[in-house]
């Protein structure tokens, strides 16, 4: 199967459910030890929800982190199964972690950090979707339903409360069947 | 042998819901008790059949049989009997099996339990059920047939998923199932009152306890599911917005807009069309669900395997029973009789405001979960719609419809006035506005949406207290009296608290652990401590073990916490036989939150990752799922609710003059009318 | 009117299933490269092999050829790369981008294995493969003689895709020039 321009060989199967998150074995995801990072472990203690950034990834400086951890949690770890790079112990994510820490502090914005990414990986990479006219129904879909249906309730409920008091009269012919039908009774 | 009987009766069931399809069908148009009987006697039929096959793979996988492909596929000799047990649904095929099983299950149902129905009615219900029946036993015997041989048979099987490997797998989706498939008993039903042309009392005193049902199982199924996945996955998450538990949410938020509508329709005669339309969109839901995991449209870590032509036919089936079941509708539906009306302030259009929230909410799902499809097939582009895209759509959306809730039950039928209800319920008010509050200053303005979810939650509770205070005239009568009052409480009432009750502790739950869960990430030696959420964990030691097919890390650490000490341990697994690595959490469970631990691997220095959590009110979130589901039930065991006293009219052979409808009831001069 | 509101549910309905019905004939799995028809991204690899010239990015302009992303550790790569000699031995042009890996392992790895490529680079930080917008290994891309990137394989090179359709891209370029 084949998208634009990108073919994924059929010679592989996709591994059932194995991936929780982690490696995936459709293709091998860089699983060596993280040497490195994890030997530069101390006792560190981290402070606020880490979810999986290692102490040895953390900025010095608390607003750059903050703003790291803030679009972290927006970035989609593409070897996992919907966990964002902040949450995912993959090295992938590991490595997104650390360079975006990188271009926070060679001064970017966060919107040239996400912009980074994007650029490399599309738009899949974002785990919240950009709006844009493409996604204009995405976004506001909800919206309309909710005005859509309000609308019609509300029209529906002045229609309704002005009938409530106000009975059409009965026809001709069914004031025969009532009266046939109370004569029906009173005889049985 | 075994197998070859399951195929046999597999065949033997499809015939007979071809028959269960066409024989009552034919019996209601033209009134003949012959065939509507046939078609009775066939739905039960089926069961016995779909029974024999369902038993025989499960005897399969018992046996050891290896000479049939999915026992092979998904069993092995060192598999935990049941586990075993349960790989009879681990598999696509099998879980396909338990799918008609349950079908059949509820199609007999109606054919036992349906005799004060309307005699044509119920036949047209077995119809459209057969019809259901036939195309997924089509499915099986076509595409997906669960009794496939292997030659050679391999001496031993290949193991099931490790994560899959749980007490909770041998649950979760049979309750699942019977939640899913329950909602094919509304869709029967509606379908049913549309070829009937009639919606009156009876069709919603029946289709109420059915839906009911479902939506229990539903509940307690996806509770289960967010449960297990909480203590499987090893890092503490509950719910990822993952296609396939979208597909369960869906079906559920309609289920649950459809019980509120059929208590109006029920009770004023009012929503006929929209309840219908609900009945059949609830269970297309489910069959959507169905098509999304077993047709590779999307991915998931639920998916089966992923194989386009499975889905076409999933796709075909839903687009012919759907298809013709909105058709029907667009025709039909227009000349339904309308019911009663009703004033905007009144529990009638509380309840329709309820849907339109439910609805909106489904939407939602819908959208975030199907996009990346239509974005690809309109532009080629993939995007990716995560747990942001919903906490901006769908949490408001939810919010708001709980600001609703208390409102709801204090609301009088056909006509009530703003002010009285205003009056009528200070104190939640009063309450969730204190709450809301002191919340607001202790957390600050930043967690916000928490803050206004806890509120939201008292209001829930206090809302539902408030219900049985009312009731109970509590305040106004002497104590005695209000026991009084108290022991004659319908059980429908006291449901409806517990659940709503039930939904506002959930809220809480939601609240409390999305905004303050903390965590930590450390390597650890055993000796070392480290706190967290007021509790001291200090690891005591670490040493391999043999598990009964793995082989793993053990690490045992003291909680010491306020209410006492206690030992967690948690494991690094690697499963032999299909070299899977999975993390085993260790989770000491509290009222007021979980301590949550898990391991990754050892460190070169000789430390262990070690990564704990604190989920405040974590619990919370499955034990008001839970409550919910009791609350259903409570309201099921209400007798009151369920049909026994209409009569069963039975219908007389009639010439063709008289037309497709049968005796309405009750209209007794028009009977006489025809006669003479 | 009101028969027009009835209509809305199985036209809404309609369109839903139109777009599944296409959607499944698509795969969700592959994540279309950003790369496309741009330039390849700059990098300057160090070498795997001792004694070798490393890898640029600008290395191998001129003429249409394959990027192959690998790693010793990959066992996917293994199965690929009987595949990978094949077409060297048919005069396939062919440069390694060692990915997450040691140099030396890389090394060995094509010392036991056999050896593809004109030029190898190493990328032990993972660098260049998140510019390329790399996230497992094995991955081909195909980069014409611009240096612009055409295609992306992503999983190993079966016989039937290349003859299908990686050698068809490559002939068509290397006749456009």
């Amino acid at each position: 199967m084949s998208g634009a321009g990108v073919t994924r060989s059929a010679g592989f199967q996709p591994a059932l459910s194995s991936a929780f998150g982690r490696t995936g074995q459709r293709r091998q995801r860089a699983g060596s030890p993280r040497s490195g990072v994890i030997a530069a472990l101390a006792l560190l203690v981290l402070a606020g929800p880490a979810r999986a950034v290692l102490p040895g990834e953390q900025l010095a400086d608390p607003k750059l982190e903050a703003r790291a951890r803030h679009i972290g949690a927006q970035l989609r770890c593409l070897v996992c199964q919907n966990q964002s790079i902040d949450d995912s112990d993959a090295t992938l994510a590991s490595d997104l972690r650390i360079i975006l820490r990188e271009r926070l502090m060679a001064g970017d914005s966060d919107r040239q950090a996400i912009d980074f990414v994007v650029r490399r990986y599309g738009h899949y990479v974002l785990l919240n979707p950009p709006f844009e006219p493409e996604t204009l129904l995405l976004w506001l879909g909800p919206g309309l339903v909710l005005a859509a249906g309000g609308v019609w309730v509300a029209l529906m409920a002045r229609g309704r409360s002005g009938a409530v008091d106000a009975a059409s009269p009965l026809t001709a012919e069914e004031r025969e069947q009532l009266a046939r039908r109370l004569d029906v009774e009173s005889a049985s | 042998m075994t197998a070859e009987i399951g195929q046999f009766a597999l065949i033997l069931a499809l015939i007979l819901s071809a028959v269960q399809a066409l024989a009552p069908l034919a019996g209601a148009w033209r009134t003949d008790p012959m065939l509507m009987a046939v078609g009775r006697a066939a739905a039960l039929l089926q069961l016995l059949f779909v029974g024999v096959a369902f038993v025989s793979l499960a005897a399969c996988y018992l046996l050891n049989d290896f000479s049939v492909a999915l026992v092979a596929q998904h069993s092995n000799l060192s598999q935990p009997l049941i586990y075993r047990i349960g790989a009879t649904w681990g598999s696509h095929e099998g879980s396909m099996l338990l799918w008609v099983l349950i079908l059949a299950i509820y199609g007999a149902a109606v054919a036992i339990f349906g005799g004060t129905l309307r005699d044509t009615l119920q036949a047209r219900v077995l119809a459209v059920q057969g019809m259901v029946g036939a195309a997924f036993l089509g499915f099986l015997l076509f595409t997906s047939n669960p009794f496939t041989r292997l030659f050679p048979a391999p001496p031993d099987g290949a193991e099931l998923n490790p994560v899959l490997q749980d007490p909770g797998l041998v649950f979760h989706p049979p309750v699942l199932y019977m939640g899913y498939v329950g909602l094919s008993m509304a869709f029967s039903f509606g379908v049913a009152a549309l070829l009937e042309g009639r919606v009156d009392v009876g069709w919603a005193r029946w289709v109420r306890p059915w839906v009911l049902t479902a939506w229990i199982f539903l509940t307690v199924g996806i509770a289960m599911g967010s449960l297990w996945a909480y203590y499987t996955l090893g890092w503490g998450g509950w719910w990822f917005w993952d296609p396939v538990e979208n597909a369960s949410l869906m079906p559920w938020l309609l289920a649950t807009a459809l019980l509120h509508s059929s208590l109006v329709l029920e009770r004023r005669g009012a929503l006929v069309s929209w309840t219908i339309l609900l009945a059949i969109l609830a269970f297309s839901l489910s069959l959507v669900g169905t098509f999304l995991v077993r047709s590779g449209v999307l991915t998931s870590v639920h998916a089966f395997a992923l194989d386009a032509r499975r889905g076409v036919y999933i796709l075909g089936i839903i687009a012919v029973m759907t298809g013709t079941a909105l058709a029907l509708f667009a025709w039909r539906a227009p000349s339904l009789k309308t019911g009663s009306l009703f004033a905007p302030l009144s529990r009638e259009y509380a309840i329709t405001v309820n849907n339109l929230f439910l609805l909106a909410a489904a939407a939602t799902v819908f959208l975030g979960t199907f996009y990346p499809v239509f974005m690809d097939v309109l532009h080629g582009d993939k995007i990716s719609v995560g747990p942001p895209y919903y906490r901006a759509t769908f949490v408001p959306i939810f919010l708001l419809l709980f600001v609703l809730v208390s409102f709801g039950p204090m609301l009088n039928w056909k006509r009530d006035e703003l002010s009285r209800l205003l009056a009528r319920v200070r104190w939640p008010a009063a309450l969730a506005g204190g709450v809301l509050i002191a919340s607001a200053i202790v957390f600050g303005v930043g967690h916000i949406v928490s803050v206004l979810a806890l509120a939201l939650g008292v209001w829930l509770i206090t809302g539902a207290a408030l219900v049985l205070a009312r009731r109970w005239r509590v305040g106004e009568l002497p104590f005695a009296h209000s026991l009084e009052l108290a022991r004659a409480t319908p059980l429908a009432v006291i449901g409806l608290v517990i659940a709503h009750a039930g939904l506002g502790i959930t809220t809480i739950g939601v609240a409390s652990v999305s905004a303050w869960q903390t965590n930590k990430v450390l390597s650890m030696s055993p000796g070392q401590s480290a706190r967290i959420g007021g509790n001291l964990i200090t690891m005591e030691a670490v040493r391999p073990i043999m598990g009964p097919n793995y082989e793993a890390n053990q690490a045992r650490f003291d909680v010491a916490g306020p209410f006492g000490t206690r030992t967690l341990i948690s494991e690094r697994r690697l499963y032999p036989a299909s070299q899977t690595t999975t993390t085993d959490a260790g989770i000491s469970w509290g009222f007021f939150g979980n301590i949550y631990i898990s391991v990754a691997d050892q460190n070169p220095d000789g430390g262990l990752t070690v990564r704990m959590w604190n989920h405040p009110f974590v619990d919370w979130i499955w034990a008001g799922g839970l409550l919910m589901a009791f609350g259903g039930a409570v309201s099921l065991a209400d007798r009151g609710l369920r049909v026994a006293k209409v009569e069963r009219r039975v219908a007389q052979p009639r010439g063709a003059g008289q037309g497709a409808a049968g005796p309405p009831i009750p209209e007794p001069g028009v009977a006489a009318e025809a006669a003479s | 009117m009101k028969r027009l509101i009835f209509l809305a549910p199985i036209a809404f309905f309609g369109l839903v299933i139109a777009a599944f019905a296409l959607g499944l004939g698509r795969d969700p799995t592959i994540l279309p490269s950003t790369l496309i028809d741009k330039p390849l991204p700059v990098f300057d690899l160090p070498a795997v092999r001792s004694g070798d010239a490393g890898l640029k990015s600008s290395d191998g302009a001129g003429q249409p050829h394959l990027l192959n992303v690998f790693a010793s550790w990959c066992v996917a790569c293994r199965v690929e790369h009987p595949e990978l000699l094949q077409l060297k031995a048919q005069g396939v042009p062919i440069d390694g981008l060692d990915w997450k890996d040691e140099p030396a392992a890389g090394a060995q790895y094509l010392v036991d294995q056999g050896d593809p490529y004109r030029l190898a680079g190493n990328d032990k930080t993972g660098r260049a493969g998140i510019d390329l917008g790399v996230a497992g290994v094995p991955e081909t891309f195909l980069v014409d003689g611009h240096g612009r990137v055409r295609y992306k394989v992503i999983g190993p090179i079966s016989p039937e895709v290349w003859a299908g359709t990686i050698k068809p891209l490559m002939d068509k370029l290397r006749v456009q020039g």
